[in-house]
């Protein structure tokens, strides 16, 4: 792989860009490998990227039923934070949010990481308390926030509304170094390195049944033949139920469909990223100068990738009156992914009842922020056989035990 | 947009005057159940990528609960009716039948 730098740029541009190698090959499959991990979604492709930088693995074949990132890695609204209230929450997130900062560097891939600030908004004496807490937290947890005023939410985002009529800014939850990403460069850049190290990318091929054997995973059946493995990862988001069933076990998630929607682009005017949890919407503008605006989930077990139109004018509703500016604008495109949620809508990191099968699901709708220190802690679960401090509090046994990492209840909504 | 029929009041109702309520059918267990009875009761869901059975209440008509069988994977809806049982009736599985042949499953 050639590096990209300002001279392979020159270089190229002397030679009429023809001389640009792909980023990622497309090989056959071989007959076995050391690690298939199903699902080339940023998941996915950072457990395998971590598999080989952290551990070595680099036999490894990611199996993408559609094409890379095509999935909710494409289809999400970009937003990194960390500031949660639970304690295993924020250190994966953090994780995450570290990485980010210099995954540019690492990957050699632009991945346009932007901390300019994420603001949640607390328009509610409760949501106060709360914020108020989770600031208390994350103090402790060493993840940087702090509770800011409204003069100070007016400073940082003048087209905000403070004091609309029905639920005026109160204080905002305020992380400085949160902010934005380009989904699809981390996808890329985590592909362009996973294939560097030697690892096989191999898209539209779909798994069809898991073989196993003893109690212990022998490889995958695919559209395009059987493959052997002796680990195997799934990381496949919305079908992760239908996945499990494959392997024979079950999983406490759920699909719905999560809609997210751009306006036309307009000139700069919102350089942070506004959460809003009471109203339920949330805002930043792209580099593009769209305003990305996402919401709600949908209430329904669904897997077309698409919501209800009524989903769309609850989240408009509630920015409008957050930004009445908007009012005015006309909305681009909108779009829906199938997220899979949990019981206490944290993730899932976990062995399963296979010895040599291991699970990363459960993101709903918070995972494109995680996705870095998602992959940290599946590649050293999948590589040592048992979690390490980060993944080890999202097992999947947690819902027999009690022992939830309730983000649901401190987060109001799904985060 | 999702349109059922209040098995109740008989209305043609488009989802916002609906409430979702996820899966139906439940076997409900209590304190003296199993840890594992007790697991599946609260977070075990069949979430399945096809025929699904659900629980809808007509919030801003009759305020009643019903259930619904619809796939999940197109929503088509196969039919409604009322909540009173413990399994769905032989005609919304006739219904579903006659659309899905290959359709194994039950409630």
């Amino acid at each position: 792989m050639s590096r990209y730098s300002v001279f392979a740029i020159a270089k190229q541009a002397i030679n009429h860009h023809l001389g640009w190698e792909r980023a990622w090959r497309s090989p056959q499959p071989k007959p076995a490998y050391d690690a298939i991990i199903i699902g080339a979604g940023g998941h996915g492709l950072a457990s395998a990227y971590y598999l080989g930088k952290n551990f070595g693995i680099t036999n490894v074949a990611i199996i993408e039923k559609g094409w890379l990132g095509g999935g909710n890695t494409g289809r999400n609204t970009t937003i990194i934070r960390s500031n949660y209230l639970q304690d295993p929450s924020a250190a994966i997130y953090e994780k995450a949010r570290s990485l980010y900062e210099t995954m540019s560097q690492d990957l050699n891939y632009n991945v346009m990481f932007s901390p300019r600030g994420v603001m949640m908004l607390a328009q509610t004496h409760h949501e106060v308390r709360g914020y108020l807490r989770t600031a208390h937290a994350n103090a402790l947890q060493g993840v940087e926030t702090q509770f800011i005023t409204p003069q100070r939410v007016k400073e940082l985002c003048p087209i905000l509304n403070i004091d609309g009529p029905r639920y005026p800014v109160l204080g905002a939850l305020w992380q400085p170094r949160g902010g934005t990403g380009r989904h699809d460069a981390v996808a890329w850049g985590y592909a362009r390195s996973c294939s560097d190290m030697g690892m096989d990318i191999i898209q539209q091929t779909e798994v069809t049944g898991v073989r196993s054997e003893g109690g212990s995973v022998t490889g995958v059946e695919t559209t395009r033949g059987f493959i052997g493995c002796k680990k195997l990862g799934i990381v496949v988001a919305g079908h992760s139920g239908q996945v499990a069933d494959m392997a024979g076990f079950r999983l406490p998630v759920e699909a719905v469909a999560l809609q997210a929607l751009v306006s036309e682009p307009i000139k700069p005017c919102m350089d942070v990223v506004v959460m809003a949890n009471t109203v339920h919407g949330y805002m930043s503008q792209s580099d593009k100068g769209e305003m990305v605006i996402g919401g709600g989930t949908d209430g329904f077990n669904n897997f077309t990738q698409r919501g209800s139109f009524h989903h769309i004018e609850e989240t408009l509703r509630a920015l409008i009156e957050t930004f009445p500016m908007l009012s005015r604008l006309k909305m681009l495109r909108q779009w829906g992914g199938i997220v899979d949620m949990t019981g206490d809508r944290s993730p899932i990191i976990s062995k399963t009842p296979l010895t040599n099968c291991f699970i990363n699901c459960g993101w709903g709708t918070g995972g494109f922020k995680a996705i870095p220190g998602s992959g940290w802690a599946m590649a050293e679960l999948m590589a040592k056989g048992e979690p390490g401090p980060l993944a080890e509090a999202f097992n999947m046994w947690r819902f027999k035990e009690g022992q939830f990492i309730d983000e649901s209840v401190a987060a109001g909504v799904a985060h | 947009m999702l349109t059922l029929t209040c098995p109740y009041c008989g209305i043609r109702a488009e989802e916002t005057e609906l409430s979702p309520g996820y899966e139906a059918h439940l076997k409900r267990f209590g304190p003296t159940s199993t840890d594992q009875e007790f697991e599946a009761y609260m977070f075990a869901r069949k979430n399945p990528k096809g025929v699904h059975f659900e629980r809808w209440r007509h919030t801003y008509g009759c305020g009643k609960w019903f259930l619904a069988a619809r796939c999940t994977a197109t929503l088509e809806v196969f039919g409604t009716y009322p909540a009173q049982v413990s399994q769905p009736p032989a005609d919304i599985i006739a219904a579903i039948q006659k659309k899905r042949p290959d359709w194994k499953g039950t409630a």
